[in-house]
């Protein structure tokens, strides 16, 4: 089964990347409003329970994927 | 005595010659440990992570680094009371291990800072700052893309009761909160800093504060075997 992280600066945290960004959109002439900057992580899972492959991406995230401190990630599963 | 100090070295480390060039000027005996060794070597008194780019900085810097086989066995000597000092990518790792509080992140200014900082010591009855002076304004090299030290603000509420923050910046220099340049752990054997100790050991480099820091490990190292033999 695969499926995607995806990991956000957490709302409040200061994401100097994303404000870089928007400001560059800007001068490109794009009337854009807050633009904020994260990783997507694509992970190929051996199992086929949708429940199971949940909590291995939650352990994942806890140990290596995201920093809890100042990431949020969310999970999306590929419907088979 | 010469203390033993033990040199980690992981695939990226770039200053690991420097620091232990800079760790015997003041009197240590350093041994080089590569990341895959799962055990330190006989009689450590004490432990530097070394700067530079740890598995290439890949996912957060340090992130990949902290599962090294040589950080158990770093964290085993951590928890038995062993002093150990992260320098900038060392910090970083020992953050990510979670033996030190808060996290470093990409610099406000997103560049690059490579230049001398003045850094002010808040406290001398550390391990990492007994040689130096209450108050005493240091200057040591910094040069980092990630050194924008971040904590949730309880913790940061609970660092600082704690006295915690060992060095801060005397100016601006990549957006750290409340200007932290270096943290210990709430036992006061494990510190991180981003300034580069090594690289300031001798007046021809322009500065020998950093010798102030690393001698005060070593001191620590020292008194530890003294106290184990």
């Amino acid at each position: 089964m695969k499926a995607t992280v995806l990991v956000r600066p957490k709302a409040g945290i200061l994401d100097p990347q994303g404000e870089a960004v928007e400001s560059s959109l800007r001068k490109l002439g794009f009337p854009v409003g807050a633009v904020r900057v994260g990783r997507l992580i694509d992970v190929e899972l051996e199992t086929a329970d949708p429940a199971e492959a949940r909590a291995q991406l939650e352990r994942m995230c806890a140990e290596l994927l995201t920093n809890p401190l100042i990431e949020a990630a969310e999970i999306e599963l590929e419907s088979a | 005595m010469k203390p033993k100090v033990a040199v980690v070295v992981f695939p990226g480390s770039q200053d690991d010659c420097d620091a232990a060039w800079a760790l015997g000027s003041v009197g240590a005996e350093p041994v080089m440990v590569w990341h895959a060794e799962r055990e330190l070597p006989a009689a450590t008194g004490a432990v530097v992570l070394p700067g530079g780019f740890s598995y290439g900085d890949y996912l957060r810097c340090g992130a990949i680094a902290r599962l090294a086989p040589a950080m158990e066995a770093v964290a085993r000597f951590a928890a038995e009371g062993g002093p150990v000092l992260g320098i900038c990518n060392g910090f970083q790792i020992l953050c990510e291990a979670g033996l030190l509080p808060g996290v470093l992140r990409p610099n406000v200014q997103l560049e690059f800072v490579c230049r001398d900082v003045r850094v002010t010591v808040e406290r001398t009855d550390t391990l990492f700052t007994s040689r130096c002076e209450a108050g005493q304004e240091l200057v040591i090299p910094v040069k980092h893309a990630d050194g924008c030290w971040f904590a949730p603000p309880e913790l940061l509420a609970e660092l600082e009761a704690n006295g915690q923050v060992l060095l801060r910046y005397a100016e601006e220099v990549n957006g750290s909160l409340d200007r932290v340049a270096g943290v210990q752990n709430s036992d006061g054997n494990v510190m991180g800093l981003m300034p580069h100790p090594e690289h300031a050991v001798d007046s021809l480099l322009g500065s020998a504060d950093g010798a102030l820091v690393l001698a005060s490990l070593v001191d620590a190292a020292r008194e530890r075997l003294l106290a184990a033999a």
